[in-house]
């Protein structure tokens, strides 16, 4: 496993995995799509809007399932100072921020109709709005300190602080009356959902993992990219290249 | 058509375009990156690993 934190290797698995999980991605996306607009049933009380579901959902999860990779990154940016952990964990935080904002924007777009309103300050609806708050900061902190490996411990202390409100996110509705449903599917005791519906929410929920991963691994291959070009621009640059010098505004 | 349509299919747009957005600002930052590295020559350290 460790042999694929070389920066030089992960390129290599990288170019083999990017195209596989695109198409896997793809393949899964069609197929959840179908079910979910074609297979699954209207609900009974919330008549089509339900299907708002098979993509509100899946941001969600992927919202703090981004997070938690990041907070394992961190953890080998801290621990290992490993480069590619860095790398990770920077690549990471564009799409969480993507996620989290899909995740409130279809909440919001699906709350109109079923709760008569665009938006609550109860207790789930906030702690994902302090998520995304949490992941432009992060997004900032990378751009703001040029030197990546001062950046990445940086980012990686926020990451590990910011950690504490994934379960906060998660038990919210548990621990708060909030107006957002709570869990129908990771509880004790089962999903309440019913299997018609259930089984295209998963596909989806797969498929916009695959993506999330994909993106993840071509985002950072950006990032091992970025820094090899920072060296040679730096080699560059001691040698008298004027090709590596900045350019004037 | 369902009486609430608008916001299924605005949910959705905005899910292909936020996410479809981050996937091409990806593959764009992949170009130029690609294309910056090969202006400039490799390091030493790459060079032994070829």
């Amino acid at each position: 496993m460790l042999r694929f934190a070389n920066p030089a290797n992960f390129l290599r698995l990288a170019a083999v995995l990017v195209p596989t999980g695109a198409v896997l991605s793809a393949l899964t996306l069609t197929l959840g799509l179908y079910l979910s607009f074609f297979v699954a049933p209207a609900d009974y009380q919330q008549g089509q809007t339900v299907r708002i579901m098979y993509i509100h959902v899946p941001a969600a999860w992927l919202a703090m399932f981004c997070w938690g990779t990041m907070t394992l990154a961190a953890l080998g940016s801290l621990v290992w100072r490993h480069p590619l952990a860095d790398a990770a964990q920077k690549a990471a935080a564009p799409l969480g921020a993507a996620f989290t904002f899909v995740c409130l924007v279809t909440g919001s777009l699906w709350g109109k109709p079923m709760w008569g309103t665009w938006w609550v300050w109860d207790a789930r609806l906030t702690s994902v709005l302090v998520l995304f708050i949490m992941y432009l900061g992060l997004i900032a902190l990378w751009r703001s300190i040029d030197e990546p490996s001062r950046a990445g411990r940086a980012a990686a202390i926020l990451t590990l602080v910011g950690s504490i409100n994934l379960p906060i996110i998660k038990f919210s509705v548990d621990w708060w009356n909030t107006l957002h449903q709570p869990a129908s599917v990771f509880r004790a005791g089962g999903p309440t959902i019913h299997p018609t519906m259930l089984w295209p929410l998963l596909t989806m929920a797969i498929g916009m993992t695959l993506l999330f991963i994909t993106l993840h691994l071509m985002a950072t291959r950006n990032e091992v990219l970025r820094r090899r070009l920072r060296r040679r621009a730096i080699l560059a640059a001691e040698a008298g290249d004027s090709r590596a010098m900045p350019q004037e505004a | 058509m369902s009486a609430h349509a608008w916001f299924i299919l605005a949910s959705y747009a905005i899910a292909a375009l936020a996410i479809g957005g981050a996937a091409l600002a990806i593959v764009l930052d992949h170009r130029a990156l690609k294309h910056a590295l090969a202006k400039l020559p490799a390091s030493p350290d790459e060079e032994a690993r070829k």
